[in-house]
């Protein structure tokens, strides 16, 4: 992912050129402007942000107006409007991670990373912003780096993660403490039998 | 149809009828800010909540069909709860800036607060301050006044069909913006001015020029093209203010062209306040007296033969009718009202007239348009089309310069050669117009006003006869003009007479000496050049070409400044009502050449508007009849001949300077500066339309 | 509590092969072709019976709801759109099933689509969710491959085609009709109703929006009787449903259970009980974050259903539990949801617009203490300005959690103003 766009002109790659076409293919015919989103995505993906040239290449696309692709692009919180750092770090501060313990999160990465919410560290590396609830609520608090979860966290585990990713490292996603997924911590309390075959059916 | 009761009377009305609609035809008036009524319907200010029996909550009235056996009340005291709660809403970070606010007066919020609104905010915390954007020379944006009704949005896409505007952002950061890639440069955007329901967008020439209550209204029509738009001529003092537009289902709805619109400080500018007459080679103020005797002092003696006269575009049918009547006493027959030299055909109305209306273009299902970019001659007509198109089942194409016009066409290319094709049979587009049910061809003036001109109307006469264009209860033989005067120009015969010359004639002949002495009425669009040694006397309102070739300058009346008569492209006379009074010494154009007609000793048979209009009517019937198009009967039109190969186009290549009011109006050169010659031809900046 | 064999989503956590093979061994696409050859009618009657309704959040009937869908495909085609754009602060529900048990998800929709006559469906997940994105892609194409959707999809006869479609951070698009406007392309704005989508839905034509939970379901009730399904749970409120308790429980999880167990019994079964004990309890928000918050008195032995919940004064929503115990500054909890439905309204709409965000600024000063007595009165006035006067539930949304705290826990704000008042005296 690059954050260093020229900021005049965009094209797909040939690769993503072919993704595009498929994506435009899942629509029924004259209905190619509902690929805007996925579009943009892609675009996202490949340059970091949604510029205005990415905006008027979807829009020639798609044989859109500008304008509504570029509403399109506010109204997302997806959308990254201005270039963001190799790791977008989207902590949860909504009432679920509120109630867990999100404000030492946050307080951490912070810390650790130098930076106040919105912000982007000096090395480009890491944009750190505060985001509304991600829906992973029972494993509370979490955060979001790129595509991956990070859950069951504390300030120690959210600094480890954030210093592992420093260092060039891939720390595991999921939950943090060792939990299997959504279960209850320290195991299941439902599901305990052996359900290789399916239920009994009634 | 169902049946429901509203505010305890019970009504039937159609079905598919909203709420608010239903109200209306009983007389009951629901407020709104979102809901227009040529709008599609957004349902987002939530003023016209109302409540409706048995349903839980309230119900937006623009946007809820009626049902049967509905009870409705409009007004109770849940309702007006409702709809204070929804002002409330809309005040908290709506200014308070009325005092300052072009709006105040006219404004639906200010309004509709007086009768919702609180006698004090309850909201303490800080406003909202949006940025205003830049949308150009013609509208001032105030966006903090803004309460996202989206009417603006929705005019300028589905109206307009130029679409920059968009909602961006969201929750409460909601802004009405444009792309930044665009310019509002919509020949229609001051539409946006009327359509706000607030402060947001206002008249920026005007800002700050006038208190809405102050102005004096004049209901009048339209003569910057050739539609003659209803418009509203407000006046403070001796001064046009502003132009609005009136509605007229039959010609522009509710929708003005911004040239019509916005070139009024060329009323202003460059006026003749007073007679010329030239001296050593330079013009020199003079008395009116002075100035006939000089135009005597060269006519007299001269024979008839030798004189000519033309009339502009702005030129209205008394002031042709009293100049022919003083031309032909002067023993003259060269007279034209073609100063663009259109091939038009003399004495079939039919053959020059927008047949089918401009209201009834809705009904046509293909369209072949040749030489002709109505988006910039005529905007208000090209909104119409496009409103045809996106009901579906419309095809059209065009035979001319390849633009942008907003609704979907095949562009068939630029040579009149094409035309020959399609009336051959061998191009595809002939099937279309066969096939259709109602064709329908616009014929412009960039197609007649050319050496062939004659053939390609006698091409599409031909087309229109052999395609189903011309039959029984239809005539989609469409001559789009672009001139307010042309068509009762030629209705009242301001053509050459029996052995008389035509403007090409007379401009030949002005160089050869065959023609000593030539009339300018409001004609500046003729090559000054052409006239050699004639001596040239020219009526008109503007310092412009005329003005500067003349030997004798008279100062005129200008379309807002006298009661005059004009004959619209579809052949609808109408009647301009004086709002303001000429500047200075300026006269109504028929005075003048009355006064003239007894200095040269020809004095003409009448005195009064009145007996000149008698006069008129005799001369041709249809000028008693104001307001309605008469169908006119068809005959054959043009002489076929030989086709060049010189590209068609436009007759207009620059929307905002077209005549000498627009071409003395700042504001249309900022315009021109800013967007080109109108987004439809050489647009400079991209318009965000393409695709 | 829930036999294990009545459970239905037995891959909750994710122990098992999440995959085609996997799937099948729990009995996923088992003799779906059986299930289709019950006919279209059979299949809505046994959705009807039961008594299924919506797990998004309202509540409606699903067997209703497709019951609304014209009889006959006329010029329009019909759409199925499986809503996943689950939001709701403190639900997690539908990530699960995606995740973990998409053939369920995979297999329901080709029941639900033939059922309402729909060839094609799209799921329309929340842009965030990339992994579960990815692995609901990965059951589609197994799927696929294995002849289950696509043409002549399990040997039906009926075509059905079926599509992922992401999007991009906006939690109005779980709303049907602003999912909608998202799934075309636009920004995600409510439409106007009526017309509802089983009229005028996707691209104009008349479509289904069920949310992943209720789709989910639906083979198990097809294969086990709509009355195994209605036996469940209390009369309106049957079956199973997938609970999502965070906050202050000692575990906070995922869990299905009966509709209609007791909050206690939910508590304490599956949650380790309340974190410090029963009398540690302050408050509950029970439904998701649209929900009006509930005092311990109310919720203890309050059945967790549609029914149970409404006449307790708050919702079931989406399940989604959210413990709050004495411990918590519930103004603060609720200040920040005010500030979520500020930064999640379209805008569209004056008193959302407008509303969400001078309610969450007053809330910002209660929080803070810096307003007076008679502001709560006030702000309690706005909240009811709001309610019932928007296009869509998201006014109504953002109105509930403020009235349940001024009704339930007004002394908390009271106090927060008093001691400001004091500090600054």
């Amino acid at each position: 992912m690059s954050t260093e766009h020229d900021m005049t002109s965009f094209a797909f790659t040939p690769e993503n050129l072919e993704t595009a076409k498929k994506i435009i293919a899942k629509y029924p015919a004259g209905r190619q402007q509902s690929a805007v989103m996925p579009l943009l995505d892609l675009a996202q993906r490949q340059v970091g942000w949604t510029s205005l040239a990415v905006i008027e290449y979807i829009a020639e696309m798609l044989e859109m107006a500008p304008i509504r692709v570029q509403e399109v692009v506010t109204f997302y919180t997806m959308y990254n409007q201005q270039p963001v750092g190799q790791y977008h770090v989207q902590v949860c501060t909504n009432i679920c991670c509120l109630l867990r313990g999100s404000d030492g999160v946050g307080e951490t990465a912070r810390e650790t990373l130098g930076v106040q919410w919105g912000e982007t560290t000096a090395d480009g590396k890491f944009t750190l912003v505060e985001v509304e609830c991600l829906g992973a609520c029972v494993n509370a608090p979490m955060m979001q780096i790129n595509d991956d979860y990070y859950e069951d966290l504390t300030p120690e585990s959210t600094k480890a993660v954030l210093e592992a990713l420093k260092r060039g490292e891939t720390p595991a996603p999921g939950p943090q403490g060792g939990r299997q997924f959504s279960a209850p911590e320290g195991g299941p309390t439902t599901l305990l039998g052996d359900l290789t075959f399916g239920p009994e059916k009634a | 149809m169902p049946k429901l009761t509203i505010d305890g009377t019970e009504i039937e009305v159609e079905a598919g009828v909203t709420i608010l609609q239903a109200a209306e035809t009983i007389g009951i008036e629901i407020p709104r800010f979102c809901y227009h009524e040529r709008l599609a319907v957004a349902g987002n200010c939530r003023m016209c909540l109302v409540e409706v029996e048995k349903m839980p909550k309230p119900v937006a009235s623009c946007a809820m069909p009626v049902g049967e056996g509905m009870v409705v009340h409009t007004n109770n005291a849940n309702v007006r709860k409702a709809r204070q709660g929804v002002m409330e809403f809309l005040l908290i970070n709506h200014p308070l800036d009325c005092p300052i606010c072009d709006q105040g007066g006219e404004c639906d919020l200010q309004d509709q607060a007086m009768t919702y609104g609180g006698d004090r905010s309850r909201y303490q915390e800080e406003k909202r301050a949006v940025e205003d954007k830049d949308y150009g020379p013609l509208i001032q944006t105030w966006m903090t006044r803004c309460i996202q009704c989206t009417r603006c949005i929705r005019f300028i896409s589905e109206i307009a069909g130029t679409p920059v505007l968009g909602g961006l952002g969201r929750s409460e950061h909601l802004e009405i913006g444009r792309y930044v890639g665009a310019a509002v440069s919509s020949e229609l955007s001051g539409n946006l001015i009327d359509l706000c329901p607030v402060g947001a967008l206002t008249n920026k020439p005007a800002s700050y020029t006038y208190r809405a209550w102050e102005l004096k209204k004049t209901e009048s029509v339209d003569a910057m093209d050739a539609l003659g738009s209803a418009i509203r001529v407000d006046t403070r003092g001796n001064e046009v203010v502003r132009i609005l537009p009136r509605v007229n289902d039959d010609i522009n709805e509710e929708w003005l062209s911004d040239r019509s619109r916005f070139a009024i400080d060329g009323l202003k500018r460059q006026r003749l306040d007073r007679a010329y007459v030239r001296k050593d080679g330079k013009l020199a103020a003079t008395s009116w007296s002075d100035a006939f005797a000089a135009i005597a002092g060269k006519v007299k003696g001269v024979a008839g033969s030798k004189i000519a006269a033309i009339a502009g575009d702005q030129t209205d049918v008394e002031t042709m009718q009293a100049l022919k009547d003083l031309l032909i006493a002067l023993g003259s027959g060269n007279m034209d009202c073609r100063q663009d030299g259109a091939k038009l055909a003399l004495g079939n109305r039919a053959g020059y007239l927008f047949n089918s209306t401009i209201a009834g273009i809705e009904e046509a299902d293909a369209l072949l348009i040749i030489g002709s970019n109505p988006r910039v001659e005529a905007p208000v007509l090209n909104a119409r089309i496009r409103k045809r198109w996106l009901k579906g089942g419309f095809k059209a194409a065009v035979i001319g310069p390849k633009t942008d016009l907003t609704f979907q066409h095949d562009w068939l290319g630029d040579q009149a050669s094409i035309l020959a094709a399609i009336v051959a049979g061998t191009h595809p587009f002939a099937e279309v117009l066969k096939n259709a049910n109602k064709p329908a061809i616009i014929l412009g003036q960039g197609a007649l006003a050319r050496e062939d001109g004659a053939a390609i109307l006698a091409l599409a006469g031909k087309l229109a006869e052999a395609s189903g264009v011309i039959k029984d209860g239809w005539n989609g033989f469409n001559v789009l003009h672009t001139a307010a005067s042309r068509v009762g120009g030629l209705d009242v015969g301001f053509v050459p007479q029996a052995g008389g010359k035509d403007t090409a004639g007379i401009i030949a002949g002005a160089a050869s000496g065959d023609i000593s002495v030539v009339f300018l009425a409001g004609a500046d669009e003729v090559d000054m050049k052409g006239f050699g040694n004639a001596f040239v006397v020219y009526l008109g309102t503007h310092g412009d070409a005329g003005a500067h070739r003349a030997d004798v300058v008279l100062p005129t009346a200008a379309y807002t400044e006298k009661s005059a008569t004009y004959v619209n492209t579809e052949g609808r006379v109408q009647r301009t009502r004086l709002a303001i009074f000429p500047p200075g010494e300026a006269k109504e154009d028929w005075k003048v050449i009355r006064a003239l007609s007894d200095a040269l000793d020809k004095p003409l048979a009448f005195d009064t508007v009145k007996q000149l209009r008698e006069r008129m009517i005799a001369s041709n019937s249809v000028f008693a009849g104001e307001g309605v198009v008469k169908a006119a009967a068809w005959t054959g039109v043009g002489t076929e001949g030989a086709l060049s190969d010189t590209p068609l186009a436009s007759a207009i290549d620059n929307f905002y300077m077209v005549d000498p009011i627009s071409r003395a109006s700042k504001t249309m050169a900022e315009c021109t500066a800013e967007f080109g010659g109108g987004c439809g031809c050489n647009s400079k900046k991209k318009t965000g339309t393409h695709g | 509590m829930l036999r294990d064999q009545d459970r239905i989503f037995t891959n909750l956590y994710g122990i098992h092969d999440w995959r085609l093979k996997g799937a099948q061994s729990r009995g996923d696409w088992d003799d779906t072709k059986a299930l289709l050859a019950k006919g279209r009618d059979a299949i809505i009657e046994e959705v009807k019976t039961s008594g299924l309704r919506g797990r998004g959040g309202a509540g409606f009937g699903t067997g209703m709801k497709w019951s609304f869908m014209p009889k006959t495909e006329g010029a329009r085609p019909h759409y199925l759109v499986i809503n996943a754009d689950e939001g709701e602060p403190g639900t997690c529900k539908d990530r699960e099933i995606m995740r973990f048990d998409p053939h369920k998800l995979v297999e329901g929709a080709l029941l639900a689509a033939f059922a309402i006559g729909a060839h094609a469906s799209y799921i329309y997940i929340r842009g965030e969710f990339v992994r579960e994105a990815e692995h609901l892609q990965v059951a589609i194409d197994e799927a696929y491959a294995a002849g289950l959707i696509g043409k002549n999809a399990c040997g039906s006869g009926w075509d059905f085609d079926l599509y992922v479609h992401r999007g991009a951070g906006a939690y109005i698009c779980g709303e049907e009709s602003a999912l909608i406007e998202s799934l075309e392309g636009k920004k995600g704005q409510p439409r106007l109703k009526p017309p509802f989508p089983a009229g005028v839905g996707l691209y104009g034509c008349p479509t289904t929006v069920n949310n992943v939970e209720s789709i989910a379901v639906v083979p198990a009730i097809l294969r086990r009787s709509g009355a195994w399904f209605a036996g469940l749970g209390r009369a309106k409120n049957s079956g199973t449903k997938l609970f999502c308790i965070s906050g202050h429980v000692n575990k906070p999880c995922n869990v299905e259970e009966e509709m209609g167990i007791s909050f206690r019994e939910l508590i304490d079964k599956h949650c380790g009980g309340i974190r410090g004990g029963w009398d540690n309890l302050m408050g509950v928000i029970p439904g998701g974050s649209s929900t009006p918050v509930l005092t311990r008195e109310v919720i203890e032995n309050c059945p967790m259903d549609f029914d149970g919940l409404r006449e307790a004064g708050s919702g079931l929503g989406t399940a989604a539990v959210i413990v709050m115990d004495k411990s918590t500054d519930i103004v603060r909890a609720i200040t920040r949801l005010s500030r979520f439905y500020k930064h999640e309204s379209c805008g569209q709409c004056t008193p959302c617009r407008e509303g969400t965000g001078w309610m969450w600024r007053m809330m910002e000063r209660m929080d803070k203490g810096c307003a007076t007595i008679e502001e709560i009165d006030l702000l309690q006035q706005v909240t009811k300005q709001v309610e019932g006067h928007t296009i869509c539930a998201l006014g109504d949304a953002a109105a509930w959690p403020i009235q349940g705290l001024i009704r339930n826990f007004r002394p908390e704000i009271e106090k927060k103003i008093r001691a400001r008042n004091s500090s600054a005296a």
